[in-house]
């Protein structure tokens, strides 16, 4: 039964993983534009010479 | 003589030839001689930004969107940004400069979509000197990093410009530092509070599912232990902000809805504590955690901002930065706040005058539709006095300033006492949820009292117990949650109706409203179409086309307004044309003479004039016509005004003299208050009268001339074309084109305190329920841990369900359309 020590401790570890990845997210400014990065992922990297 | 009062809806349109559009901008093209390659353009302005992308790439600004452009038919004026030369004024607008490398950020009001994104974030490739550019798309700033060495902010500002993003510049901005767009914090506090929530009722199961039987000691110590260190971040951390409002409260004498919850979360602490350290029970920690994590969830619904909309604007938005002021080393630019009396200020086409002064040269024609919502152009002598805020048509002035930019006619309404006031604060003192939070508190002490006397008769013992799983139970997270879930639901659904609220307060103001005020020039009609009335003589063909050959040469505004509207005709042979300054024009076609001015001017009677007041007079051998600028309604007004008159009172402030009245008063009725030619502190006082006779008032209007009513108002609307436009500081920002569905807004507004009632009854109902089990000393953590999320869950389904229902049969849209 001693597994269950063990086990609690290793949930709290990945789910304060996940808590620190959220807070990290939100103090990096990942949510001040949420429209921005779904266009700019559409754009080629090429300039394209048109002449 | 004709009666001048058909209501004129349609709008005299540009004829266009063909049905080609720009490649820049989409506008249609009224000729197709201005091309490059094989692309056809509107104007040069377009034609000149194609060139520069074309020249350096960047053509895919074209496949991205189709016409992405905005139009330049408007045109730059050279030295529009000379005054980002001037050190000082550059300097307040670094964000961070080390002397070479430097970022700077600017809104740009015209970025709308794909295109301009990846045409922004290219600008290194039109200007070396830039390194990096990266725009914010959800709030239209652009970061720029570049390096003075190899250019300047000027430059870089300029180039904006010419590829039609031009930035937004202004003394506000520049005055205070960016506001946070949203409550980092509380997201913040809510992420540790749903972590800590989620984990502490993990370890809580094996209480609840044991309680009969018990379980292992060691389990029971490692759980409990375990919730009270998880319950330390969400005590100290994530709830703090309840403790500071209430504690706000009690210093200011005043018991907040926040001062319960605050009392409820320190004694669930504290006796959680006590079981848990005392080896008597497992405590309330679930419960606690869960109400922190819920109402923090409630606040963030309700806390919904609007990136892109200001609603705290006051004139210093309007003003320029800086203006060109002529001195003896030569022309030279200054800061607004610099400006001093006696200083002599050049002004161009379309610039606003900064300061109240004195004009010096230049052919002064001023539209002060902005001050005072008189919407035609005044002329002014030399010597005579310009005032703030009026905006010059025409060619360049010289004017001299007489009174310091704060003190002017304009500025000095923002002295006034209506705008010492705090309206999100009175708003919130008068909010449902605030009235009823002080009998709450009051109520539940007493019945506090009331159970420690109970028990103390029947068992001493239980006193502790059964007061503190009171003060537990009793709760009103149910209750603040019930108001925070409604109106943020409520206010979700006005902003896809082009409706958008500064604050939640506001719908409870608007659900109140008993009276509407309407200003007229921007508002009820379009700022800018103009129709023309023709009354006495009627115009044949031949005749407008010399009409129109003679005001087409002519400068004046009356003139240009004129030939526009006569739309696009054939130029008829004059033999003589001559104009005569402030009077009118004089030109002669073979046999027929033309005359066109002010009613003196073409002969007319006096009398007859005072009574037509028209804008022009036009002679045409012995035959006049007066032509009166109409104000157009915006579509659907008088229906709209139609329904409104059934349920509120109405009335028309208008800045303008009363032409209009008879047009008025057949959409208005006669029941409604009609007032003309009122000055921007007149319709404040209006507001006032109105207010002190017991109702609740709707202000909506356009501009700065409003700014005092709005103010002043319980709800002061301002109308926007583009919502992104500069507004007035306001309550709320319509959308003009969904004026139409400002009745329908209305009830949505007032069906919210319904709404928000009923589920306060239902939380009630469970707070006495609560309390039931609590007085008796019978409550377990168990079912405070049932009983709590599951009124919480259904005051938000019932909450946002039924506002939406309410908001879908007043025909109300329940998303954004795309």
């Amino acid at each position: 039964m001693s597994a269950f020590f063990v086990l609690v401790g290793v949930s709290i570890l990945v789910a304060g993983g996940f808590l620190f990845a959220f807070l990290w997210s939100v103090k990096s400014d990942q949510y001040e534009d949420r429209d921005g990065a779904a266009m700019r992922m559409l754009f080629d990297d090429e300039i394209q010479k048109t002449k | 003589m004709p009666a001048v009062s058909e209501i004129a809806v349609n709008v005299s349109k540009r004829q266009t030839l063909t049905e080609i559009v720009c490649y820049h901008c989409g506008l249609p093209c009224i000729t197709n001689s201005i091309t490059s390659e094989d692309k056809v353009f509107c104007c040069e302005g377009c034609k000149l930004v194609y060139e520069i992308l074309n020249e350096n790439g960047l053509c895919n600004y074209y496949n991205l969107q189709s016409h992405p452009g905005l139009s330049q038919i408007k045109g730059l004026r050279n030295d529009k940004f000379a005054y980002l030369d001037n050190e000082d004024i550059a300097n307040q607008l670094y964000q961070f400069t080390d002397g070479d490398r430097s970022i700077v950020t600017f809104y740009i009001p015209g970025v709308h979509c794909s295109s301009c994104m990846w045409l922004l974030e290219h600008l290194r490739k039109l200007n070396n000197g830039v390194s990096e550019s990266r725009l914010n798309f959800s709030t239209k700033e652009v970061t720029i990093y570049f390096s003075r060495k190899t250019t300047t902010i000027r430059k870089i500002t300029e180039l904006l410009a010419t590829i039609g993003y031009e930035p937004y510049i202004s003394l506000k901005e520049s005055d205070q530092k960016k506001t946070k767009s949203y409550n980092k914090q509380r997201i913040l506090k809510l992420g540790v509070a749903g972590f800590c929530f989620g984990n502490i009722m993990m370890m809580s199961f094996p209480e609840y599912l044991s309680h009969k039987t018990g379980i292992d000691e060691q389990y029971a110590h490692l759980f409990r232990y375990l919730n009270l260190a998880l319950a330390l971040p969400v005590f100290f951390y994530s709830a703090s902000e309840f403790f500071v409002t209430a504690w706000k409260g009690i210093r200011q004498k005043t018991l907040n809805i926040d001062a319960p919850i605050a009392l409820a979360i320190i004694i669930t602490f504290i006796r959680s504590i006590v079981e848990i350290t005392g080896n008597t029970g497992a405590g309330y920690l679930d419960s606690m955690s869960g109400i922190v994590f819920f109402m923090l969830v409630g606040r963030i619904v309700q806390e919904r901002t609007y990136k892109s909309l200001s609603f705290t604007r006051d004139y210093k938005s309007y003003f320029p930065l800086a203006v060109n002021v002529v001195s003896a080393e030569g022309v030279t630019s200054k800061k607004l706040q610099d400006l001093k009396e006696k200083d002599v200020v050049q002004l161009h086409n379309d610039e606003i005058i900064p300061a109240d002064s004195v004009l010096i040269k230049g052919n002064a024609c001023i539209d002060y539709s902005f001050v005072t919502g008189e919407s035609e152009p005044m002329k002014v002598a030399i010597g005579e006095v310009v005032y703030a805020g009026g905006k010059q048509k025409g060619e360049q002035l010289t004017i001299q300033i007489v009174k310091p930019v704060a003190g002017s006619y304009l500025t000095s309404l923002w002295n006034h006492y209506a705008f010492s006031k705090n309206k999100a604060e009175k708003n919130d003192r008068e909010s449902a949820v605030h009235v009823l939070s002080k009998y709450f508190t009051f109520i539940l002490f007493g019945l506090a009292l009331i159970t420690a006397a109970y028990w103390y008769y029947v068992d001493p013992s239980k006193i502790i117990n059964s007061v503190s799983a009171m003060l537990i139970v009793a709760c009103p997270c149910a209750l603040l949650l019930s108001a925070t879930f409604t109106n943020g639901n409520i206010m979700r659904i006005l902003s896809d109706n082009g409706l958008y609220l500064r604050d939640p307060s506001v719908i409870e103001q608007l659900g109140k409203i008993n009276e509407i005020i309407f200003d007229k020039t921007g508002t009820i009609t379009t700022g800018s179409s103009e129709n023309f009335v023709c009354s006495g003589h009627q115009l044949s063909d031949w005749e407008k086309d010399l009409l129109y050959t003679v005001v087409s040469s002519s400068k004046h505004p009356n003139s240009k307004s004129l030939a526009r509207w006569l739309g696009d005709r054939t130029p008829v042979r004059l033999s003589a044309w001559k104009e005569t300054e402030g009077k009118g024009l004089d030109a002669l076609a073979e046999t027929t003479r033309i005359l066109v001015g002010s009613a003196a001017y073409v002969g007319m009677p006096k009398e007859k004039a005072k009574e037509e007041k028209a804008t022009t007079y036009v002679r045409i051998n012995d035959k006049v016509s007066s032509f009166h600028l109409q104000s157009v309604f915006r579509d659907d007004v008088p229906q709209m005004i139609g329904s409104l008159g059934q349920r509120y009172q109405l009335s028309v402030l208008s800045g303008d003299n009363d032409k209009q009245r008879s047009l008025l008063e057949k959409t208005f009725g006669d029941k409604s208050g009609l007032l003309f030619e009122q000055k921007p502190l007149d319709k404040l006082k209006y507001v006032e009268t109105q207010q002190s006779s017991g109702n609740h008032v709707m202000m909506i209007g356009d501009g700065l001339n409003d700014a005092g009513a709005l103010q002043q108002s319980n709800v002061g609307v301002t109308l926007a074309d583009d919502i992104n436009n500069f507004t007035p500081s306001c309550d709320a920002i319509l959308d003009a084109k969904k004026l139409s569905s400002l009745p329908s807004i209305l009830k949505v507004a007032r069906s919210a305190r319904l709404v928000i009632r009923t589920s306060f009854a239902i939380s009630i109902v469970y707070n006495v329920i609560g309390l039931f089990f609590a007085m008796q000393g019978l409550l377990k953590p168990v079912s405070a841990a049932i009983l709590m999320p599951c009124s919480t869950l259904s005051i938000v389904i019932i909450t946002s369900g039924a506002s939406s229902l309410i908001a879908w049969r007043s025909g109300l849209r329940l998303r954004a359309s795309e």
